[in-house]
């Protein structure tokens, strides 16, 4: 296997790696690198901050095994290779009635990426995270394939396990019945923080997923997008192609009155009564997707993404730190708030039963200073920050929101005695050492 | 709707290949040499919508696998071929050790055009179907770096022409796909890779001439500028240079 040097980065272009970097595109040839040189995993690299990188070490890009194994049409259960990404997965089998369990905001995530974070989606107060969704799965540990099952310690090690077990060679999932391939999405226009969690409080849907509008301030706080979702049948439009920036775009682009602009017109796009439409699954799924290489827009310098999931009862806490991103205007239009339930399948997960709220924000001293008091907030309020996202943590912090990181590492020691595993994020954070 | 026989079913193309006719409907047979990878390509393939799709053993050099291949076809309504065989050691090991010129050789042109020959028959008897044979743009001129390479697909090429020459009469149409610089686990690591593209544009453009029943084509489409001035620099000149 040749090994390639490449300067890479995340999905949020802060931070970036130089390292070798091979891309098997067989089994055996993952066994030889497992064996002679092993080296964490990556996927597609949608992860915002450094949990995709190894800089000055080597990984091993999953992508090219991304094949379908095996599809059991009645009981909807799939193998698949961990390099295949949940929107292709979606594209072949929502036409069959099928869909990923759990789909993430971005459909070029891989199956892998999904288990490494165990991630979540718009449906996960009832479905809860990818990782319960997976009733197996291959890791190609040094000694060769070995297949891990729910229940085991090594399986909460390895699920949202930030790829610190060994590269996952393949996986079991079980798909979700789906009523034909487009969505029936209803969507509100919310006025506020309370009335965006009251109407939390009394969705049914199986997806639901609020846009928030984080300039929005006084009265107008937390104002927003509600989206509720069932999967339903229908005509299929055709996909369209996905575009491309063209370049890295100028610096006003997201700038505070463009976003304030843009952010107003978006809430008013929807009447006060609410409306209902029909969207193909990627469009509600993957609504960026379609612009190939979005991250673009923020310019070369990148931009920083903050989630953070608070307990139910802890609301208050979250509505302070959306009033401190409002006052601070450095919020860009990509603002989620959801409420989630308490399905997580990892001692590294990161779901709890509460409210999450993702910000992105331009790569800006300022912005920097305030995600690191919002990660204070986070702690403080007993919540978590989703280290899919995260390149400015500190590992102290996120030590004390990850209780389980003792049986983690514990597991994880066993798998990688000397930590060939770790990524810039594992180092960033000392993850691999014991307090 | 035709089922697809593919030489060298794991190399990188040919396996974006089998998943895009897979998509279109289509039957795929894969046959090469590392049925493991074989077999999980087969599954994919069926997965995406393939009537039919197995794995089954083809080595170029080994002339009872190209047997194979050939009972295996005797037994298909009507089908198409499509060749993705062939091996590219580097230059520099050839010339420390000429003898692997003949499995070069073999891999890149002898051994499916062995293959192409036994099949013809069939083809020709079915009156339609169609040949995809991927050369390369090395087989247009001889270069320093990749000759044995270049001279395997060069002959190949020609192959191919009077293949068509032959099989057009009986309506079996035959495609050259000549492409550049694939982004493939045969190229991963290497120095030097101008206008390096991804398989899927190989593959749609491969698609492309297939439905459009083109005689040539290089791949990417720049390529056909380039070699087009690389073929027209005289041998005085050439003999000088190191592209």
């Amino acid at each position: 296997m040749r090994w390639k040097t490449v300067e890479y980065s995340g999905w949020g272009r802060v931070e970036s790696a130089t390292g070798e970097i091979a891309r098997p595109e067989r089994a055996s040839t993952l066994a030889a690198l497992a064996s002679e040189r092993p080296a964490p995993a990556i996927g597609q690299r949608r992860s915002y901050g450094d949990a995709c990188l190894n800089d000055g070490g080597a990984a091993v890009d999953m992508t090219r095994l991304d094949r379908v194994l095996d599809f059991d049409a009645e009981s909807g259960l799939l193998t698949v290779e961990a390099g295949a990404t949940l929107g292709d997965l979606a594209r072949i089998f929502a036409p069959k009635g099928w869909l990923p369990p759990v789909m993430p905001g971005t459909g070029f995530a891989t199956v892998g990426g999904a288990i490494a974070m165990d991630v979540h989606g718009k449906n996960h107060h009832g479905a809860g995270s990818f990782g319960q969704h997976v009733t197996s799965l291959v890791l190609m540990t040094r000694e060769g394939p070995k297949t891990v099952k729910p229940g085991s310690a090594l399986f909460k090690a390895t699920v949202g396990g930030l790829g610190q077990t060994g590269p996952v060679l393949s996986a079991t999932i079980q798909m979700l019945k789906a009523k034909g391939d487009v969505m029936i999405v209803t969507e509100h226009r919310i006025r506020n923080w309370d009335h965006f969690l009251d109407r939390f409080a009394r969705t049914d849907t199986t997806y639901s997923v609020g846009w928030i509008d984080a300039t929005a301030r006084g009265a107008a706080l937390g104002r927003g997008i509600l989206e509720e979702a069932e999967t339903g049948g229908g005509l299929v439009k055709p996909a369209k192609r996905g575009k491309r920036v063209p370049f890295n775009a100028p610096a006003f682009t997201l700038s505070p009155p463009v976003v304030r602009a843009f952010n107003a017109a978006y809430w008013r796009r929807v009447p006060d009564s609410g409306r209902t439409v029909v969207k193909p699954i990627d469009d509600f799924f993957f609504p960026l997707d379609k612009i190939l290489d979005w991250n673009k827009l923020y310019g070369k310098q990148g931009f920083h993404q903050f989630q953070c999931v608070v307990p139910l009862d802890q609301a208050p806490a979250l509505k302070a730190m959306l009033d401190q991103i409002a006052a601070s205007g450095l919020a860009s239009p990509l603002a989620v708030l959801k409420r989630m339930g308490p399905g997580r399948a990892g001692y590294m997960s990161f779901p709890m039963e509460g409210y999450t709220l993702a910000v992105d924000f331009p790569n800006v001293a300022a912005a920097e200073r305030l995600i690191r008091a919002l990660e204070g907030d986070t702690v403080a309020a007993g919540g978590r920050i989703y280290l899919a996202k995260d390149a400015l943590a500190s590992g102290d912090a996120v030590r004390a929101m990850y209780p389980e990181h003792g049986k983690w590492l514990k597991e994880v020691t066993k798998a990688d005695s000397d930590g060939a595993y770790q990524t810039s994020l594992v180092r960033r954070l000392k993850l691999r050492s014991a307090p | 709707m035709t089922t697809w026989i593919i030489l060298g079913g794991t190399s990188t193309i040919a396996r974006v290949f089998a998943r895009s006719a897979a998509e279109r409907g289509e039957g795929v047979i894969l046959a090469g040499r590392d049925l493991d990878d074989l077999n999980a390509s087969a599954a994919d393939c069926a997965a995406r919508g393939a009537p039919v799709a197995e794995a089954v053993a083809f080595d170029a050099r080994d002339r009872k696998s190209i047997l194979g291949i050939v009972e295996r076809a005797r037994t298909l309504d009507a089908f198409s071929v499509a060749v993705f065989v062939g091996s590219m050691p580097p230059q520099d090991q050839i010339d420390a050790e000429p003898a692997l010129i003949e499995g070069t050789v073999t891999d890149s042109f002898t051994g499916p055009a062995e293959c192409l020959t036994r099949l013809a028959p069939l083809m020709e008897a079915h009156g339609k179907g169609t040949v995809v044979g991927v050369g390369s743009v090395a087989g247009d001129r001889g270069r320093v770096g990749n000759y044995v390479y270049g001279a395997a697909k060069a002959g190949f090429h020609a192959y191919l022409s009077g293949l068509r020459n032959r099989l057009g009469r009986k309506g079996v149409h035959v495609v050259t796909v000549k492409p550049g610089t694939v982004d493939t686990a045969m190229t991963w690591g290497l120095d030097k890779l101008p206008f390096l593209a991804q398989p899927d544009k190989i593959v749609s453009d491969i698609f492309r001439a297939v439905d459009r029943k083109r005689d040539v084509i290089y791949t990417p489409i720049i390529w056909w500028p380039v070699m087009t001035v690389i073929r027209a620099i005289p041998e005085r000149i050439f003999k000088k240079m190191s592209i």
